[in-house]
């Protein structure tokens, strides 16, 4: 039996191909998701375990606002002398004061402040060569107008030695000269892409830190024969509570966690998207399979007429799978291998980023999931196949192998109630009633929501493919291409649903990011009354900020009524943690943001006075009057009295303090400037007046209302793009599925192809009849995609409605343009079994045995 | 040409069907020349491997041949390329096959104007409503193939191939598949045609009572003609069959 199925398998290899390639193409992506983030993981251990190779403890301030593990917060500095009291403690071999703090912005050649892509952009103290810092070429910065930065920021900036550049800290644009570039120890430029400026320790303790004499953190080693954990502890004890003193290589491993724990998002993210193809991959295998058993009818029946069992029977089918999905998986592991180290490398070359990858390595993870996931769904698809050829009758040896449609009745109730409980679940999860599973409610629910669609498909397909078909089928071979497609509903119906699983996927997200695209529009337009935004884009941890002494002049600028400047950070309210702003003008704010108090007056803020939404104040039991402790990122916490509670507005919630506050956010400088231009005044000329005010502050840019919510809706571009691609890869496998279907088709309608050519079809008419048929089956599915797609959205987007989306809006362009790249997709798909068709030998094909 | 092409609805002059080279050469026609009439209903006879199937296939421009030509109609369709040929069997070539080979998707009515539609041609409706009275389907048109007994598809079979009056039908064993009741309805129905409206219809054959409905029998063997009888019986058919079949065992 077992020798009477491989062989089945080897002469069938050809239709096995393509079922094999899908899914080897989902465990490629799910191991390559493996590889990629253990490489990368490895890659951030060796990189701390560099940057710290020099520290054996550090010692920092403890954090009062927050919490640990945070990696965007900074504690807070430590004072200088602490430096001089840590040498007296017994084992330490020395100590070196360190100022760093991410928040050195070099502006570029072309005037442009230099980005990362995610790094930090370092300010430190330059602290002399040491294990670790090794000078290229230049000298350590001596005067408070010199710096040097890394070699790395150097190859991205073009810049020498010698070179005067515009540097941002907490501090407008100064100018310094480039007096040294440094890099580090193993031929480093960079650690990860980082980008330091280093001045002297004066300087960096102002502009980085805003206060003299104090320093982020002191750098420890340990004298000849201490253990680092042994001075860790009595430091810890020596320097009391209100520090943090960790051992160098804790901190790596901390820091090194910190990016694990990102990575491993990444990965879950990547293995969505995996588990997206292998869905699709499920409907193709299980087409193949279906296809292939009722082309055996015969041979099937006639192996049970010679005695095989039904348990054989299904044996042998499911052998076939195991047999493709091992081969698959094997090939799906190397490519994935593959794919995960370029990707690695790519991810560690981008945008001037240096990660010196780790070697890269197979994690048994990526191992162990490639065989489950490779041989698993193959098993999976192929179960109802191989039981459908154990219930072959003997007797269907003897007769014509017809296999014509069963009744969809079944079928259709399936899928009504497996739609109903996944729409159900769905709703459950979307309503937000579905405590603490909202995620899984929503997942389990969109699956069981594209099976039972998937299932009811073939119902839908008559009339909807007849529909569709007359679109194409003008001339015969279209008109013979339309009803091949709809001569075997349940095949077409899967072929179709594979595709319909990506682009519904993909046309959710569209209608999500196009409703808030236009939620975001409207509510800028109706209810913010300025014509001017001053804004910077907020790439990377760190919001853009401007020059204070900027948003100061405004106001006086002529033609300019009114502005609203707002500072953020993090803080700590009544000890929890939450958002604070300070804004320099309350009354301004309330008018351009259309506020209205429900409580006490929005007029003014005197210092110690805070304002704070309706919301916030119910749900924490506060009113007018009410008095709240707040910490600030520096200094002392205080007491604010609540001078105005404002209504709920979709622009605008939480803590808002007076501007003074802002000297304690970490950044003192404004990130955000609303202008409302005086009646009958020129908005560009006031723009262009504004424009000059900031020609120091190169990381934002003044634009009129339109543009600036142009600039912050145009991120979702970037979001889909990233969705679409991700995507690419259920459709490339929905695209495999059609070739599939159609190469399956033409081989077992040979003979009607061999009649067709007889009666005097051209091999060009027999190429359309084929296209015309993968055509039909590809806008099926693209246009169930799209109607499940809207569904979805919509679904999301009411759900979200409380959250700011009030628009829903349908991305019509983008969404016929799905229709037409499924018009595109079926053409290509039809290519080679065109060619298959056309090549059919006449004789051959119309030749009784 | 037209002064060699008179009567003769389709010619084969000393035509060779050979497969293979070398050693493993196999002929399947041997310098066959054949010429057949407009208008009459001639019989391909011969044993399996005689080449009768292969000389109906060159003759419809189904096979190419190795040598000699091959006309239908007026036309030397020898080297005629893929899409010229195609064009000829739909424009002037019927068939029917011995296993009716419709289109399963299409009504019997479909896939009697199938040629006609492929052609982009409007169906004459005087000769459809006389080709559907003559084989007596008309209360199945819009029946699909599965619904239709044997008898009954190959009848359709038989209307796809004369609906657009070809030069010729080529009828490749057209009642290999049928009981014989109605194997005789549709020879019949042949035979009609051909008498009533003129049609020339070639049919490979080796049944000698499906033979015996022709005007006249060519008996292939080898690869070459070696025999013909005009207005056969089954009796003279099968008597024929008989004497070259040992001729054969003694050459």
């Amino acid at each position: 039996m077992l020798r009477a199925t491989l062989k089945s398998l080897l002469s069938r290899k050809v239709r096995l191909l393509l079922s094999g390639l899908a899914v080897l193409l989902g465990v490629m992506f799910v191991s390559g998701a493996f590889v990629l983030t253990d490489t990368l993981s490895r890659s951030f251990d060796s990189l701390f375990a560099t940057a710290f190779s020099g520290v054996d403890v550090q010692v920092s301030g403890a954090s009062p606002v927050v919490a640990e593990g945070d990696r965007q917060a900074e504690p807070p500095v430590v004072p200088a002398d602490l430096v001089d009291r840590i040498k007296a403690v017994p084992g330490v071999g020395d100590a070196t004061g360190v100022v760093q703090a991410d928040g050195a912005r070099i502006v570029g050649r072309n005037g442009k402040v230099v980005t990362t892509f995610g790094a930090p952009r370092f300010g430190r103290n330059w602290t002399g060569t040491s294990g670790l810092v090794e000078l290229r070429s230049g000298q350590g910065p001596s005067h408070d107008d010199e710096i040097a930065i890394n070699a790395g920021l150097a190859a991205t900036t073009g810049y020498h030695v010698g070179d005067r550049v515009g540097v941002l800290t907490l501090q407008p644009k100064r100018t310094f000269t480039i007096v040294g570039i440094f890099g580090y120890s193993g031929g480093r430029d960079s650690l990860g892409g980082e980008q330091t400026i280093a001045f002297t320790t004066p300087a960096a303790q102002r502009l980085m830190l805003g206060e003299p004499d104090v320093y982020s953190e002191i750098d420890v080693t340990a004298a000849p024969g201490v253990r680092d954990t042994v001075l860790r502890d009595r430091l810890a004890a020596a320097l009391g509570s209100g520090y943090d003193v960790k051992t160098g290589a804790q901190l790596a491993a901390q820091q090194s966690q910190n990016f694990r724990d990102n990575l491993k998002f990444f990965n879950y993210v990547l293995l969505g998207f995996a588990g997206v193809a292998l869905f699709v991959g499920v409907f193709l295998i299980f087409n193949t399979f279906s296809i292939i058993v009722a082309q055996r009818t015969r041979e099937l029946a006639l192996l049970r007429a010679l005695g095989a069992s039904r348990r054989q029977m299904i044996g042998s089918v499911l052998v076939e799978a195991i047999v493709i999905g091992l081969i698959a998986s094997v090939l799906g592991l190397a490519a994935g291998v593959g794919v995960g180290a370029l990707l690695a490398y790519v991810f560690g070359h981008t945008g001037g980023a240096n990660l010196h990858l780790a070697g890269i390595g197979v994690p048994a993870a990526a191992v162990i999931s490639a065989f489950a996931v490779g041989v698993g769904i193959t098993l999976i698809a192929a179960f109802l196949p191989a039981l459908r050829a154990s219930r072959v009758a003997p007797v269907a040896a003897m007769r014509e192998a017809a296999t014509w449609d069963r009744p969809l009745t079944r079928i259709t109730a399936a899928g009504g109630g497996v739609t109903v409980v996944g729409v159900g679940l769905l709703v459950l999860g979307l309503s937000g009633r579905a405590h603490g599973s909202t995620l899984p409610a929503i997942l389990a629910g969109v699956l069981l929501a594209f099976l039972g669609i998937a299932l009811l498909t073939p119902i839908i397909s008559r009339p909807v493919v007849g529909v569709l078909g007359r679109l194409f089928a003008r001339s015969v071979p279209g008109q013979l291409g339309r009803r091949n497609s709809a001569r075997n509903p349940r095949r077409t119906a899967i072929t179709a649903a594979a595709l319909m699983v990506g682009i519904a996927l993909i046309t959710g997200v569209s209608v999500i990011l196009s409703s808030a695209t236009a939620s975001i529009t409207r509510i800028a337009n109706q209810q913010v009354k300025a014509e001017l935004v001053v804004a910077g884009d907020n790439a990377g941890p760190r919001m853009a900020t401007f020059d204070k002494a900027a948003l100061d002049a405004m106001p006086t600028l002529p033609g300019v009524r009114e502005v609203a400047g707002f500072f953020v950070d993090a803080g700590l309210v009544d000890g929890k943690r939450t958002t604070l702003e300070a804004v320099n003008d309350p009354a301004a704010m309330r008018d351009i943001f259309s506020l209205s108090a429900t409580g006490g007056s929005l007029d003014r803020l005197a210092p110690g006075q805070a304002l704070v939404d309706e919301k916030t104040a119910t749900d924490q039991g506060l009113h007018v009057g009410s008095t709240v402790r707040v910490q600030t990122a520096r200094g002392d916490a205080r007491d604010y009295t609540i001078s105005g509670v404002y209504a709920k507005s979709d622009l605008l919630r939480g803590w808002i303090l007076p501007g003074s506050a802002a000297a304690g956010f970490r950044v003192a400088q404004p990130t955000q400037a609303l202008i409302r231009v005086q009646p009958g005044a020129s908005v560009p000329q006031v723009q262009s007046r504004v424009d000059a005010l900031l020609a120091d502050s190169p990381e934002v840019t003044v634009s009129s209302r339109a543009d600036f919510v142009k600039q912050q809706t145009s991120r979702f571009d970037v979001v889909l793009t990233m969705i679409q691609i991700l995507l690419a890869l259920a459709i490339l496998i929905a695209v495999l599925g059609i070739v599939n279907t159609l190469a399956l088709s033409v081989i077992e309608r040979t003979r009607e192809l061999g009649v067709l050519r007889a009666v005097g079809l051209r091999r060009g008419q027999v190429m359309r009849m084929v296209t015309v048929e993968a055509v039909v089956i590809a806008v099926f599915g693209a246009l169930l995609g799209v109607v499940v797609g809207v569904g979805l959205g919509a679904a999301v987007v009411r759900a979200l409605r409380d959250q700011g989306f009030t628009d829903l809006a349908l991305p019509w362009g983008q969404m016929g343009g799905y229709l037409v790249l499924a018009a595109i997709i079926g053409v290509v798909a039809a290519v080679l079994p065109a060619i298959r068709a056309a090549r059919v030998n006449v004789l051959a094909a119309i030749a009784y045995e | 040409m037209t002064a060699t092409g008179s009567g003769a609805a389709t010619r084969a002059v000393d035509v060779w069907k050979v497969y293979g080279t070398g050693e493993a050469q196999v002929a399947a026609l041997r310098g066959v020349s054949v010429e057949l009439a407009r208008g009459a209903f001639t019989a391909i006879m011969g044993p399996s491997g005689s080449g009768k199937s292969t000389l109906m296939h060159c003759l419809a421009g189904l096979d190419s041949v190795t040598k000699g030509e091959v006309y239908v109609g007026d036309t030397l369709i020898t080297g005629l390329s893929d899409r010229r040929l195609t064009d000829l069997r739909r424009d002037q070539v019927g068939f029917i096959f011995q296993q009716f080979n419709l289109l399963p998707t299409l009504t019997a009515e479909e896939n009697i104007l199938l040629p006609l539609a492929i052609a982009g041609r409007k169906p004459d409706r005087t000769w459809f409503d006389t080709v559907i009275d003559t084989i007596g389907l008309r209360d199945r048109l819009g029946h699909r193939p599965s619904q239709l007994s044997g008898g009954q598809q190959q009848r359709v079979a038989c209307a796809r191939a004369m609906v657009s009056r070809p030069e010729v039908i080529f009828a490749d064993e057209p009642t290999g598949n049928l009981d014989s009741r109605s194997g005789a309805e549709v020879l019949g129905f042949l035979r009609r045609s051909v008498r009533e409206f003129g049609q020339t219809i070639v049919m490979v054959t080796h049944d000698p009572n499906a033979a015996s409905y022709a005007d006249r029998v060519l008996f292939l063997a080898d690869g070459r003609v070696v025999g013909e009888l005009v207005d056969p019986s089954p009796e003279s058919v099968l008597e024929t069959m008989k004497r070259l079949d040992a001729m054969s065992a003694v050459s």
